[in-house]
């Protein structure tokens, strides 16, 4: 597990970190998708190439014993928080062997062990949930931190304005991290909301709003130290807003026709890793990059071999884990 | 947890309110991963929550355990959901239970579904209290919403209509690792001006010594042999008036409080109908999709062959509430609709 005390400086060897953690969630991203097409995955995928930064640079300086709450578009948060990358795999299959034993999927990653719950489907349904796990860190007195990822589309559900107003007069040790993408699913934000910076917002509820460049790890993870610091301290919440962008579509069929080619390329210009590979290339030559990109690619081989052999779940394992407690007939639902 | 013996035999009669009072201090004195947290709680000077189930208790346990929220029933349900899953006990307060439409998300999406997605790795031990039932306050603030969610699984439903139940039940939904959602009729909580329960003695023996009750377990409140009638709330008291009457025209009524319905203790009543061969059920919520059809469902399933008589269910009718007394008592199953729904389903 990583360590309790996070530095707030970044070393090299710490930069080659976090492309190697930005690469695996990139190639994770973009074998998932191939492993799709071939029919080995069932249900749908959101993907999140191009906001890997967001995921790396966040998790980044957060304990083992912090907590986040994701988003339907889970996979970069969970591999970032430490969710095994097999496990994370086999969920993606289906398999028993999944980490959330086939019962959560794509869209529910998680793993508590890990402090992340199952990611939370709905729009904006993480920002309510995310107060009590801040609400019971403040109650036990302990020093731990959560953080809450969401779209700008979550920002005009009313669990936004509950979570953010409950969290600031709570002081609760909660941050919410804003990823605006600038389209939910097809629908660009600006034609559904006159204030298209969503960190304004953090002014209506007495909170700290900060904008910061999604597509720069070191800039997220300098913004990410000083907000959770604060609420690590007791400072109450903070809201980041990442401006970033994905690549791919919203979900496995989307061919993009709401957008344009030519911003999408503008887009890719600032993509987070070629920007940082390019940097520790300067520095350390192109070698330890290579390896480390040769690494990822035998992890998910291993992963990807791992699910593919991995048993299924029994069909009557869908009727366990409805209840803790099981009282009478309903034990068999 | 052990059952409670029956009652000893000095009366220390409290009201549905005192009772909740009692079973919540007692909880948080307990553990004290155990808080309030809801609109009007703990403000000094205030109300001491809806109907003043939390007066005192501040003083006991302070403002960190018993948090006021702003109007805000997302942030209440998600802040429980969350401090849930993390291990803590939360009671959560709604005042009304038509309150419970604005965090719908938070618990049925969230609260029911934690644990099954995580593959049985979290837990959500909450409780929501949620005040229900008609008295002059019209469409919005008097619904009995409790089918609702007597149909999702990941979630516990409980209705109380006495005090000693309700004490037992509370504090065995305190305990329980499952969401709990805990109705309770407002005019049943016996505090002052709520003469509008037809002056029935609200109070109930409330024994000193600490017990629980179990989570999906009925109770036969009134052994009969002619016909069994399954109601909560109001429909429970009005049940057992109407019970009271018909003796003497020879219908003598098994009267079945189900206390918990998700999950529902199918045994009492099966057995019930089984013996008398008849089944009438009464409930304040609306007749369609009402847990009644549930229960007639199961009876249907499990007994139909023991059925002497077709079942009969009475339900408040199929509209939004009205304010005015009058129109507002045709809508609710009164005492009358109850015992001539008993009449007929005995005349076969």
């Amino acid at each position: 597990m990583g360590p309790t005390h996070i530095a707030d400086e970044v070393d090299a060897e710490h930069e080659l970190d976090l492309y190697r953690r930005m690469q695996l969630i990139r190639r994770f991203e973009e074998r998932v998708y191939l492993v799709y097409l071939q029919g080995e995955l069932p249900g749908t995928l959101h993907q999140s190439q191009g906001q890997e930064a967001v995921a790396v640079g966040v998790c980044d300086v957060l304990r083992p014993t912090d907590w986040i709450t994701s988003t339907h578009r889970p996979h970069g948060h969970a591999l970032a928080k430490g969710v095994d990358v097999r496990a994370a795999m086999a969920e993606l299959y289906g398999k028993a062997t999944g980490c959330c034993g086939g019962k959560g999927g794509s869209m529910h990653l998680g793993d508590p062990s890990v402090g992340m719950l199952p990611a939370i489907a709905i729009v904006g349904g993480g920002n309510t949930v995310v107060t009590g796990l801040g609400l019971a860190f403040k109650l036990m007195r302990t020093d731990q931190v959560a953080v809450c990822f969401f779209g700008e589309g979550a920002s005009n559900e009313g669990a936004f304005h509950e979570g953010l107003n409950f969290a600031a007069v709570q002081h609760l040790p909660v941050v919410f991290a804003c990823e605006n993408n600038l389209y939910g699913a097809s629908t660009p934000f600006h034609q559904i909301s006159l204030v298209t910076d969503v960190a304004a917002r953090a002014a209506a509820y007495g909170v700290r709003g900060v904008i910061v460049d999604g597509m720069d790890v070191l800039a997220v993870r300098e913004a990410a130290f000083r907000a959770v610091s604060d609420a690590r301290i007791g400072a109450g919440p903070v809201l980041l807003e990442f401006k970033t962008y994905r690549f791919a579509g919203h979900s496995r069929g989307d061919v993009r026709g709401y957008r344009s080619r030519e911003e999408e390329a503008e887009w890719k210009e600032r993509d987070p890793i070629v920007r940082l590979r390019e940097r520790l290339a300067s520095t350390f030559g192109a070698e330890p990059l290579d390896e480390t990109d040769a690494e990822i690619e035998e992890t998910l081989d291993d992963a990807i071999e791992f699910a593919r052999n991995s048993p299924l779940p029994r069909a009557e394992d869908a009727l366990t884990d409805v209840y803790a407690t099981v009282i009478g007939s309903e034990a068999t639902p | 947890m052990t059952v409670a013996a029956a009652p000893a035999t000095s009366e220390r009669r409290l009201t549905i309110a005192e009772a909740l009072r009692e079973a919540i201090a007692e909880e948080m004195r307990h553990d004290e991963k155990v808080f309030l947290i809801g609109e009007d709680v703990g403000i000094p000077g205030g109300f001491g929550g809806a109907f003043g189930v939390y007066l005192s208790l501040p003083e006991e346990f302070g403002h960190d355990r018993i948090i006021d929220t702003p109007i805000s029933e997302k942030a209440i349900a998600g802040a429980a959901v969350g401090a849930a899953l993390m291990g803590m006990r939360p009671i959560a307060d709604l005042q009304y239970a038509d309150f419970l439409f604005e965090c719908m998300d938070e618990l049925v999406n969230q609260a029911a579904k934690m644990r099954y997605m995580s593959n049985g790795k979290l837990s959500v031990p909450m409780v929501m209290r949620c005040p229900v039932g008609t008295a002059n306050r019209g469409a919005q603030h008097g619904q009995c919403p409790e089918s609702y969610f007597v149909h999702v699984p990941g979630l516990k439903v409980v209705c109380v209509s006495d005090a000693y139940h309700a004490k037992g039940l509370l504090k065995s939904a305190v305990r329980d690792d499952d969401p709990v959602l805990f109705f309770e009729h407002k005019l049943l909580y016996g505090s002052k001006g709520r003469e509008s329960a037809g002056g029935m003695d609200l109070t109930a023996h409330v024994p000193e010594e600490e017990y629980f009750f179990p989570i999906g377990k009925a109770v036969v409140k009134r052994e009969g042999t002619s016909v069994t009638v399954v109601a909560t709330h109001m429909s429970l008291y009005r049940s057992l008036a109407a019970a009271e009457e018909l003796q003497q025209d020879g219908i003598d009524c098994e009267v079945i409080d189900p206390l918990t319905l998700l999950p529902f203790d199918e045994e009492t009543v099966f057995a019930s109908v089984r013996k008398t061969g008849r089944l009438v059920i009464a409930h304040e919520d609306t007749l369609t999709g009402g847990w009644g059809a549930e229960v007639a469902a199961r009876v249907a399933e499990e007994c139909l062959y023991s059925l002497q008589a077709p079942i009969m269910r009475v339900a408040s009718r199929n509209v939004p509430l009205p304010v005015a007394p009058v129109m507002e008592q045709a809508v609710v199953p009164s005492m009358a609709r109850i015992k001539a729904a008993i009449q007929r389903c005995c005349e076969g």
